[in-house]
């Protein structure tokens, strides 16, 4: 249970690991972890995805927070040709720009790319997907504007020859907003989108965040009661808190937000112990598009599970 | 009527709180609209080409020849004309500030003048004829811009911003401002006690000449005498009073001492000096006067003036030269009086010494604006310009038997360009030296900084001093009381320039010149006697006030708060000009009324027996637009105060400090401080040093300069790519419409300690902020260049690409176009050319014939690229310049990410560098996922006490959370405990901190961390432009010494200091290296014998032998050294010894 006081939070780390506690075994046990393992999702969509691992250890959640993040691999475009760009936007400024749109591209369709800096030759069929920007502003004949904005769906899969890739390659978002542009002014380009991981560049991050929480735990002490017991109340999120018989009644400790608001009025000192669960993570996962959030933990699961193979095999001196 | 009955009526129901004043800021908007933080320069500049330049004509207006008397030629008018362009067969000559800037001309606009004049026996009046070119002043009102201000479609089409502040000229393509220039009043006494010494001052200053008189008395001594530049020797005053023109003793003492014993007795001794001298009658007075005038006058260089003459004449023009005297009559009275009352104030300030002026109080301050100098200036062309000009028609009229009527006007066309060179180029270098008033200044203007929209918008409202920088006193450079309101009190620079530079505060206006005729004739109907007409004893009556205008006694009333009160009424009754200011000095029981320009003064609301005249419905109908400032002055709600008149009158800060005592109201607290300040949120929160840092920063924040930015074409220029308005913002940011020019971006900011790269205010840096465009900036840098043209008819050319053998361009060549000119959008590598430019081999001519244009005639002068990172070439612009020769711009970027070294600040003086970038996943995060952009170290808060800046981080989580702009405008702005319960109302801690977890390990951290965002300025200092390091490299060809410098990939110099560490060591061979091998080795032959160096043939030729030649290393300086003594005949020996 982490501690949390009014000006700062204690017993962050866990102690259950074998070697803590002299005579005391804490050795990992596979049974045990099954029996105490517990995963619950409470929210699961094609973008968000909301879950509890319970039971797990902190390196745990963390090393999949961190493998979502910077090493789930995805598709971004990381080459554009500039054909023609008379926009006020600049060539690096626009480059930029359409590196950070979010792909819907099946990263397993992909291969990896060695060295993507420098050899153009390395590009290939296999590895890299082209999308094209052709836009030309005019003015109608009616004084409206044809093509004053240039959106992420402007954005075409141009296949290479003899490339199939199912479903086609498209843009996550169709309305984000690359370019403005004024009559006469033109954007051709094409761009070669490949696969890479977001310790490399946000932009290949599968995630727009992936990020956990500690379960908020409320354990009321002593006995409150009348005007200080909605006080009580209000002092956490609508739902926390329920009044019963006059006394507060902690029903759902999970849409706590830890804003600490109870450890600050004198009345409760001493009534109330705030506390989060050590092994108790609350899993938020936004994806950008191209995976679903459980495809993007599975993934990380996967890749831990890649390390500890690459681990297991190193020779240990 | 049916909206009255309704239960709320406007948005408000009966039971509501009566409307306050509490909306009276919104005048400010208003004021702003009329006068606005650049509005002096305007005026000051229309005064002068609408006003002041006809009063310079009407003083010069007529030309005579000493040849002919039947010549003459006559100025009957004179106008400045609308700007136009000068090209050659140019049909429109309409042309755009812009245009200027691009092709390197000067916006300037045709002087016409009406002239009438003789041709034989004929007169002709001729209309328009041009006589110089004035460079106008963007938005002044001959500009092509003013009128379009608020019309942005307009303004677009000019490619001119529409946020600009205008106020500057354009010469040359480059932006010039003339800073406000600070000075001592003129034509007041300025009483002061120097150690021993008291004494009167008047620096006296009108359009013919500028002196300074004093009456000087030492303590103690009682004893006053009259000192003059032109008098040998220091005057007794009495003397001096009496060849004015006071006939006895009596009128004296009662004129300087009144009927006080004490003054009486002070004074005295003054008659004894007179007496013991001998001088009793003015006659003598004058020529004890005249006798001691230096370098003797003579009338029409004929006869020399008798010393009665010489003191009349002295007494006329040179003492006290702005009192007039009327000569005709001999009349010195008011002369008279003007001394006397000097003298009187001596007395009194040697009777009690705290009687003394103090010369940096701001209302003993006139503030000199472009309009004055460049009147001065004009002046001073316009009359050399006639004088030449008579001399070249006497030339001509001197000829005899002409066979045509002599045309006057052919010679006035030749020295048209006298006046336009004179105005450009003093304004180009800022030396403004005039000789009729033996002035001498340099750096009047300066390059309109335009690194970012509030350094240009600074440089407008700068003041300089004439004061010199180096001496060290303090006086002039402290904070003085009489600032407020007027001066910003936070804008200042550092360092020699500190207190001596200022800034005007948001409200102040500068006034200009006023007629005193009509304040005068108001005077005389509020019942004032005139001067002339008062006896002495009245003069010095303490029932009696004299009335002063402009510093000189115009005369007397008997009821001096009925006079006061009156006149005020006049002028809030717009009987007289609102610039006008009347108020009260008690110490000289005097009123003073200054209509002179260059007072400082700011707009107050006026309150009557406790109530403030400003309305709410008054404001209501500001905000709609029915009303304008100027009808708040009309109606007499809101008057300008200047600092003497604010002394005189009591100014509640608040509506609700108001009493019957006071006599006006604080328009709003905030705009004591200036616009550079007043991008601060809550400094009133912070320590008053962190003001003054950020003032300075904030000039130096990467941002948008300008909406025009991506069309102009500047030596440098910084913009930001994604910048932000911030957060938290203040009510000056919205006047000086800094949210739609900003400068800067909202950072996620975590206090906290992380990695130990954070140590001294350096920042960590969130990898994936920057990749997805944070902190990142583009840097923009010019490349210009002309084709000449050369007497024998070569120019300079452009070649196209050289190719290798496979037809593809060289490497250096491959970013050019077949027009030898980079195309647009090419990729830059160092050492690739951008301009390849070629200069004919001989250029002068040999022969007069033209010469075969051949290749091998030209010499490739390429213009390179160099730079350690690549730029893309942005624009190339062709055009031609003000001789029409061909000039080429090119235009260069670069765009940067923020790296490890590059310099970012808050908005509170707390600036740091980025210390290590660190990747997203192991930044700390909070239970939202939220990761920080910028990790500050809290190291930062303690010693520097910038509350505001938690302040502001507190105000920017709260209105990121309910989705509103917060205010941090200084004195007021949002509440930090509305901005704790709105935290509170979205599930966060009341004080900003938040608990987060490690984003390595991923624990939580044991320390609640203050989290939010924090508006962040990335500054112009860049390691890109500063990262240097030489293994070796380019010498000196002198010494052959590495050179210096980074431009010069020069060497790092070991120097002194570290050589003095070096030596105390004893590393004597590190020394060698250091000093010598590595730097200037030179190898020589000396000769052991003599100790001359010889040749490199193994011969000293002195000794005539090769025998005891010996090779050795010397610095090449310590030979150069030999040589040149050598050269003034000291011949260096060398002993060499084993």
């Amino acid at each position: 249970m982490v501690d949390i006081h009014r000006d700062y939070v204690s017993n962050v780390s866990s102690t259950d690991f074998p070697g803590n506690f002299p005579g005391e075994d804490h050795a990992w046990d596979l049974e045990k972890f099954k029996s105490n393992f517990n995963v619950s999702i409470s929210q699961l969509t094609e973008r968000t995805s909301n879950f509890d691992l319970i039971g797990i250890d902190t390196s745990f959640a963390n090393a999949f927070r961190r493998i979502m993040i910077a090493e789930v691999p995805s598709v971004a475009i990381e080459k554009v040709f500039i054909e023609q760009n008379t926009s006020v936007i600049q060539d690096e400024v626009l480059a930029s720009r359409l590196g950070l749109v979010p792909l819907l591209v099946n990263p397993d369709s992909l291969d990896w790319m060695v060295d993507p800096l420098h050899l153009n030759e390395a590009h290939n069929v296999e590895n890299t997907v082209a999308f094209s920007l052709q836009v030309k502003c005019e003015r109608n004949s009616d004084g409206t504007i044809k093509n004053e904005n240039v959106y992420a769906k402007d954005l075409k899969f141009v296949p290479f020859e003899g490339q199939t890739i199912s479903p086609e390659p498209t843009v996550a978002y169709e309305d984000i907003l690359i370019a403005k542009l004024r009559p006469g002014q033109e954007i051709s380009l094409t761009c070669w989108a490949i696969l890479g991981v977001g310790s490399d560049h946000a932009k290949f991050s599968p995630v727009a965040t992936a990020s956990y929480r500690l379960m908020p735990q409320i354990s009321i002490l002593k006995d409150i009661e009348g005007e200080d017991a909605i006080k009580f109340q209000k002092c956490f999120p609508n739902g926390v808190v329920d009044i019963v018989d006059g006394k507060p009644k902690v029903v759902d400790p999970r849409k706590d937000t830890v804003s600490r608001e109870v450890l600050r009025h004198p009345e409760f000192e001493g009534k109330v112990k705030l506390g989060r669960r050590r092994d108790h993570f609350i899993f938020n996962i936004e994806s950008t598009g191209a995976m679903t959030p459980a495809e993007i933990f599975l993934k990380s699961v996967a890749a831990l599970r890649e390390k500890a193979t690459v681990l297991q095999s190193c020779k240990l001196e | 009527m049916e909206s009255l009955l309704q239960p709320q009526y406007r948005g408000k129901s009966l039971t509501d709180p009566v409307n306050t004043l509490e909306d009276k800021w919104n005048l400010l908007p208003a004021f702003l609209r009329v006068k606005g933080l650049v509005k002096q320069h305007l005026d000051s500049f229309n005064y002068f080409i609408e006003t002041d330049i006809k009063k310079i004509l009407a003083a010069n207006q007529v030309i005579l020849s000493d040849v002919d008397p039947q010549f003459y030629l006559k100025y009957l008018d004179i106008r400045v004309a609308r700007p136009t362009r000068q090209d050659a067969n140019e049909f429109d000559t309409s042309i755009t500030p812009h245009e200027c800037r691009l092709r390197d001309l000067t916006y300037a606009a045709p002087i016409l003048v009406d002239v009438e004049y003789t041709k034989g026996s004929e007169v002709i009046v001729r209309r328009g004829v041009e006589i110089g070119r004035m460079p106008l002043m963007l938005r002044s009102s001959l500009c092509v811009l003013s009128g379009h201000e608020r019309d942005e479609v307009a303004m677009a089409r000019m490619n001119e911003c529409p946020l600009d502040p205008g106020g500057y000229f354009i010469v040359n393509g480059t932006e010039k401002v003339i800073l406000i220039q600070e000075q001592l009043s003129k034509n007041r006494i300025l009483v002061e006690a120097e150690r021993e010494l008291v004494q009167a001052s008047v620096t006296s200053s009108t359009h013919e000449r500028k002196s300074k008189s004093y009456v000087v008395a030492k303590v103690g001594d009682g004893r006053c005498y009259l000192k003059h530049n032109s008098l040998s020797e220091d005057v007794p005053i009495v003397i001096a009073l009496k060849a004015a023109g006071l006939a006895t003793d009596l009128e004296i003492m009662e004129l300087v001492c009144g009927t006080s014993h004490k003054y009486q007795e002070l004074f005295s001794i003054n008659f004894e000096e007179c007496a013991k001298l001998g001088v009793r009658t003015q006659q003598e007075a004058l020529t004890y006067l005249g006798q001691r005038v230096r370098g003797g006058r003579y009338q029409y260089g004929t006869t020399r003036l008798s010393p009665v003459e010489e003191g009349m004449e002295a007494l006329a023009q040179t003492i006290v030269a702005h009192i007039a005297v009327d000569r005709e009559h001999a009349d010195y009275r008011e002369k008279a009086l003007y001394l006397a009352l000097m003298a009187r104030r001596v007395v009194q300030t040697l009777h009690d010494p705290q009687k003394v002026d103090d010369r940096d109080y701001v209302g003993n301050k006139r503030l000199e604006l472009a309009g004055q100098l460049m009147s001065l200036l004009f002046e001073d062309l316009f009359k050399t310009f006639n004088s030449q000009f008579r001399q070249s028609i006497d030339k001509s009229l001197k000829k005899p038997n002409r066979a045509q009527a002599f045309d006057a006007l052919f010679s006035m066309s030749f020295g048209g360009s006298h006046i336009t060179s004179g105005l450009n180029r003093a304004i180009s270098t800022g030396n403004w030296s005039l000789k009729r008033f033996k002035m001498e200044r340099a750096g009047v203007t300066h390059l309109l900084s335009r690194l970012s929209y509030i350094s240009a918008l600074g440089m407008m409202t700068r003041i300089s001093s004439q004061f010199e920088k180096s001496r060290k006193v303090s006086g002039p450079r402290a904070l003085q009381p009489s600032q407020f309101g007027m001066l910003c009190l936070s804008d200042t620079p550092e360092g020699e320039a500190c207190g001596l530079v200022k800034n005007l505060a948001l409200m102040t206006h500068i006034t200009t010149d006023v007629e005193e005729e009509p304040v005068l004739r108001a005077c005389a109907s509020l019942g004032m006697e005139p001067i002339q007409l008062v006896d002495a004893r009245t003069l010095t009556d303490p029932k009696v006030a004299t009335v002063y205008l402009n510093g000189t006694p115009v005369g007397v009333t008997h009821l001096p708060k009925m006079f006061l009160a009156r006149f005020r009424h006049l002028r809030r009754a717009e009987r007289i000009y609102e610039f006008v200011s009347v108020w009260r000095n008690d110490h000289q029981n005097s009123i003073q009324i200054a209509t002179d320009g260059g007072r400082v003064c700011r707009p107050l609301i006026i309150v009557q027996d406790g109530v403030p005249l400003l309305t709410p419905n008054q404001i209501e109908r500001l905000k709609n637009e029915e009303l304008s400032f100027d009808d708040f002055l009309r109606l007499g709600v809101v008057e300008y105060l200047d600092c003497n008149e604010e002394n005189d009158s009591l100014i509640a800060l608040k509506e609700d400090l108001v009493t019957t005592q006071h006599t006006h109201l604080e328009i709003e607290p905030f705009t004591v401080l200036g616009a550079v300040a007043g991008l601060i949120p809550y400094p009133h929160h912070n320590q008053s040093p962190r003001n003054t840092y950020q003032c300075a920063m904030g000039k130096q924040a990467i941002g948008v300069i300008a909406r025009n930015q991506f069309t102009r074409i500047d030596t440098l220029l910084y913009a930001m790519v994604y910048p932000q308005q911030p957060m938290v913002k203040t009510k000056t940011i919205e006047l000086v419409q800094y949210d739609q020019l900003p400068a800067g971006q909202n950072a996620t900011v975590a206090v906290m300690s992380y990695s130990g790269y954070d140590i001294e205010d350096a920042l960590v840096l969130n990898k994936s902020s920057i990749d997805r465009g944070f902190g990142r900036c583009q840097v923009f840098k010019k490349a210009t260049t002309t084709l000449k043209r050369y007497a024998n008819q070569q120019t300079d050319r452009l070649e196209g690409f050289r190719m290798d053998e496979d037809m593809n361009p060289i490497s250096t060549h491959a970013a050019l176009g077949t027009d030898g000119l980079a195309e647009v959008g090419e990729r830059l590598e160092n050492g690739q050319v951008y301009i390849n430019k070629a200069v004919p081999v001989q250029p002068e001519p040999n022969q007069n014939q033209q010469v075969q244009v051949d290749d091998s005639d030209f010499r490739e002068t390429p213009m390179s690229y160099r730079a350690p990172e690549a730029a893309y070439v942005d624009k190339v612009m062709l055009s031609t310049n003000e001789k029409d020769l061909p000039l080429i711009k090119v235009l260069l970027r670069q765009t940067r990410r923020p790296e490890l070294g590059d310099k970012f600040s808050s908005r509170h003086g707390q600036k740091g560098v980025c210390g290590i970038i660190v990747k997203q996943e192991d930044m700390p995060f909070s239970d939202h996922g939220v990761c920080p952009d910028i990790i500050m170290n809290p190291h930062g808060f303690p010693s520097r006490m910038t509350v505001g800046k938690m302040l502001e981080l507190v105000s920017g989580k709260a209105g990121v959370l309910s989705g509103n702009l917060e205010y941090g405008t200084c004195f007021g702005g949002s509440k930090l405990s509305k901005m704790s319960a709105e935290l509170i109302k979205h599930g966060y801690n009341y004080s900003g901190k938040d608990m987060l977890y490690s984003g390595i390990t991923g624990e939580a951290l044991e320390a609640y961390i203050f989290f939010g965002p924090i508006y962040y300025q990335k500054l112009k200092h860049m390691v890109m432009d500063k990262m240097h390091a030489r293994p070796r490299g380019p010498r000196a060809v002198l010494t052959r010494q590495p050179t210096e410098g980074r431009s010069r990939d020069g060497g790092l110099r070991l120097g002194e200091m570290e050589r003095d560490c070096v030596v105390a060591y004893g590393a004597s061979q590190l020394l060698l290296e250091r000093l010598m091998l590595s730097s200037d080795v030179f190898d020589v032959e000396l000769c052991r014998k003599c100790g001359l160096l010889t040749g490199t043939d193994r011969w000293c030729s002195i000794c005539e032998s090769g025998e005891e030649v010996e090779d050795m290393k010397l610095p090449y300086a310590a030979k150069l050294l030999f040589q040149e003594l050598m050269a003034m005949n000291i011949a260096p020996r060398v002993s060499l010894s084993e």
